[in-house]
């Protein structure tokens, strides 16, 4: 087989994974379905500069990183979010009375990291994820998915740290909200 | 000022992504020393880093 037909069809292989991968950060199967196409060509274009250091798929990903980046730049200065996160902030808010102070208090999960080795738990993880608010999941992915820090991800999605941090607890809490009540505590 | 436990899990989530001031964490450790619900929340937000990493490595394994 020709080498660089090789190449490709090894690339072509990964194109499932890097979907799944794109749609958790993106919403909307085009976008998600461009980002990836963007990245199959620079791979291609770029085959030259993987010369096998990293495993492809790693290589790939860094890719789809950069990519994902750009899309989530270009869609936030597209779009006003502030809206749209007032329904699950309900859901936070509704945790706690008037004076900061819990309506009830949460109970401790008991040995949660079993769950950890259980696939169920991560498929309502996923399902937990995809039901958060689009302005706090891109924040909350960007930072526990891809690993960014927050000063970067703040400056790349044009909002204020202070801001950041209220879409980090807003995530946070609403996942710790949902993966209790359809994980932990049934 | 005390805090309020609404208070004490955005600086619990905060703490998750930078080191807090010393002050900061002495009012949160007096506030867990009475706070059963904010205690566990501050678990359940850890174990969900844990989560977040475990999902992370699953997916580029390939276990789904």
């Amino acid at each position: 087989m020709h080498v660089q037909s090789e190449f490709r069809s090894r690339v072509e292989n990964e194109r499932a994974y890097l979907l799944r991968f794109a749609s958790l950060h993106l919403r909307g199967a085009d976008l998600v379905e461009d980002v990836v196409q963007d990245t199959l060509l620079a791979a291609l274009a770029g085959e030259a500069r993987f010369a096998g250091r990293s495993s492809l798929r790693t290589w790939l990903t860094g890719i789809l990183k950069h990519k994902i980046l750009d899309a989530i730049r270009r869609a936030s200065r597209e779009t006003t979010l502030d809206a749209e996160a007032e329904g699950e902030a309900a859901d936070v808010e509704a945790l706690f009375r008037q004076d900061g102070h819990w309506v009830e208090h949460p109970a401790a999960w008991e040995t949660p990291d079993r769950s950890l080795s259980q696939k169920q738990f991560f498929a309502v993880l996923e399902r937990c994820l995809a039901r958060l608010p689009a302005k706090a999941a891109r924040v909350f992915m960007l930072r526990e998915h891809l690993g960014a820090e927050t000063a970067e991800i703040c400056n790349e999605l044009g909002v204020t740290p202070t801001h950041c941090g209220v879409l980090l607890h807003r995530a946070r809490m609403a996942l710790q909200l949902c993966l209790d009540r359809n994980w932990f505590a049934r | 000022m005390t805090l309020s436990c609404r208070d004490v899990t955005q600086l619990v989530s905060e703490g998750l992504d930078r080191e807090l001031p010393p002050a900061e964490q002495a009012r949160l450790r007096a506030h867990f020393a009475i706070c059963r619900g904010c205690r566990s929340v501050r678990e359940r937000l850890q174990f969900l880093r844990r989560a977040m990493q475990s999902f992370a490595s699953r997916e580029s394994d390939g276990k789904r």
